[in-house]
């Protein structure tokens, strides 16, 4: 599904990315599941990204998110790993993670 | 699997009528300070009138229930409110993501730490200028800008996230490069450069506060270049001095679609402006459940969707990205709260908000004040 989606530069497998202050995952009934919330703004969360974004607690590195994700959902790790880093890049250039 | 860089569309909608995302809970109309630019109505709600703790604690509960993800605790100053604490730890408790506009007047570093260890979220501060006296001289309030200052610092030391808010006009547009140096200075994440609406007290201070257009011209192309230069530094949100514009904002996204806003005495509004707007009825959280008050009360209805539009709106392919533009605009320059908002170059009226935009005189702000006994 990243197939669209600019290359994203590697990240360093020992990072240990986490929200900073500020950002949070909610989940609310109303508005029909998890979003991570920021000043001002909203983001909808997919399954996929809330798992990712659970994983970012500061104390897990990289490789160890992408080792547990690649296991639990049974899936290539070089595609989640692919995933992965072009969401915590993401979310970084909007300061939503610190890494 | 993506993080929706999107602001609400982009959630499903569990019911036909889409639900709000923000409400803005204006504790309180008293503030310190007197901006010529405040969006609050000229008639202030007294102190007696204000809703009270445990309404308000109700208020943040129907609101995370109705869908509200965010709540922006604002005034007046709500740190004039002494429950401020137990509000903000009832707001966190309901769920919502909650976020502190204040004027930076009034909260000392041990009432922010209560705050911070109640869960709030975010910190915006109001910031006049970059020039200590200008600041000072545009709240009307001397000593202001230092007082703003330590309360950033203050914010930071705690590790809060910062927004600094910066209203823009004629008396600071040439200073917006200097206005997010200190924002960066300060250690904020965001910083709002927002160019003044002119609703409240703005629109009496029009046109002392109304910006030229080659200011106007070159503000734009400022933040552009900032935005470039500062990219994963800080945020920098804008607010566009519409009157110089084309095309019309959207009107808070669409009127009744994404927010509310709920007044210090009670009365729940589709923008904080709405009251401008004769004849529309609104009804308060005192006698009506907020999820009733969004979904059947007469002046959230009364300018839902588009079918009201008038031409040039009604055939228009923008109709669905700036709604015709804000209806309290609308009704404030032409007298018709239906008609097209004269900012847009299609209405009949655009010439002469063209006129406004260039009307300038170097008129005294007047200052907003609570009447005496207020």
């Amino acid at each position: 599904m990243m197939a669209d989606e600019p290359a994203y530069a590697p990240l360093d497998p020992d990072v240990r990315p986490r929200l900073p202050r500020g950002a949070r995952l909610a989940h609310n009934e109303a508005q029909g599941g998890w979003v991570l919330l920021a000043p001002e703004r909203v983001f909808k969360a997919d399954v996929i990204a809330v798992e990712i974004i659970k994983r970012c607690d500061g104390k897990a590195t990289l490789c160890e998110i992408v080792d547990d994700l690649a296991e639990a959902y049974s899936a290539p790790r070089e595609r989640i790993l692919a995933d992965v880093t072009a969401l915590l890049r993401g979310l970084a250039e909007k300061r939503l993670l610190e890494l | 699997m993506t993080v929706h860089d999107t602001q609400m569309q982009a959630l499903p909608r569990v019911a036909p009528l889409a639900r709000p995302l923000g409400m803005l809970a204006e504790l309180t109309h008293r503030c310190p300070l007197g901006c010529p630019y405040c969006s609050n109505p000229l008639e202030l709600d007294s102190r007696q009138g204000e809703l009270d703790t445990a309404t308000w604690v109700r208020v943040f509960e129907e609101a995370g229930a109705l869908g509200v993800l965010q709540v922006h605790l604002s005034g007046g100053e709500p740190a004039a409110r002494r429950d401020l604490l137990d509000i903000t730890a009832a707001a966190r408790g309901a769920g919502l993501y909650t976020n502190l506009i204040t004027s930076g007047v009034g909260i000392d570093l041990r009432r922010l730490k209560a705050l911070a260890d109640a869960g709030l979220d975010h910190v915006q501060i109001s910031i006049q200028d970059s020039v200590p006296a200008s600041a000072d001289k545009i709240a009307g309030y001397e000593g202001a800008f230092a007082r703003k200052s330590a309360l950033a610092a203050d914010v930071k030391a705690l590790g809060l996230p910062l927004t600094v808010n910066a209203v823009i006009h004629r008396a600071n547009i040439d200073r917006i490069g200097d206005l997010v140096t200190m924002a960066l200075a300060m250690g904020a994440s965001r910083v709002e450069i927002a160019h003044v609406q002119y609703y409240g007290w703005a629109l009496r201070n029009r046109a002392a506060l109304m910006p030229r257009r080659d200011q106007v011209e070159r503000a734009v192309s400022v933040v552009e270049e900032l935005r470039r230069r500062h990219r994963g530094a800080i945020v920098i949100d804008s607010v566009v001095p519409d009157y110089h514009a084309r095309f019309p904002k959207p009107c808070v996204g669409g009127w009744g679609q994404r927010s509310l806003n709920v007044t210090p005495t009670g009365k729940v509004l589709p923008c904080h402006a709405a009251e401008t707007i004769p004849g529309l009825e609104f009804w308060s959280v005192r006698d009506h459940s907020l999820t009733d008050i969004w979904t059947s009360s007469p002046a959230f209805t009364a300018f839902r969707g588009t079918d009201y539009l008038p031409d040039p709106c009604k055939s228009c392919e923008r109709r669905e990205i700036d709604f015709g533009g804000c209806r309290c605009q609308a009704f404030a320059l032409t007298g018709d709260a239906r008609a097209t908002d004269p900012v847009c170059h299609l209405s009949p009226h655009h010439a002469e908000v063209r006129a406004l935009a260039e009307a300038e005189e170097d008129a005294d702000y007047i200052y907003r004040r609570q009447r005496a006994g207020g």
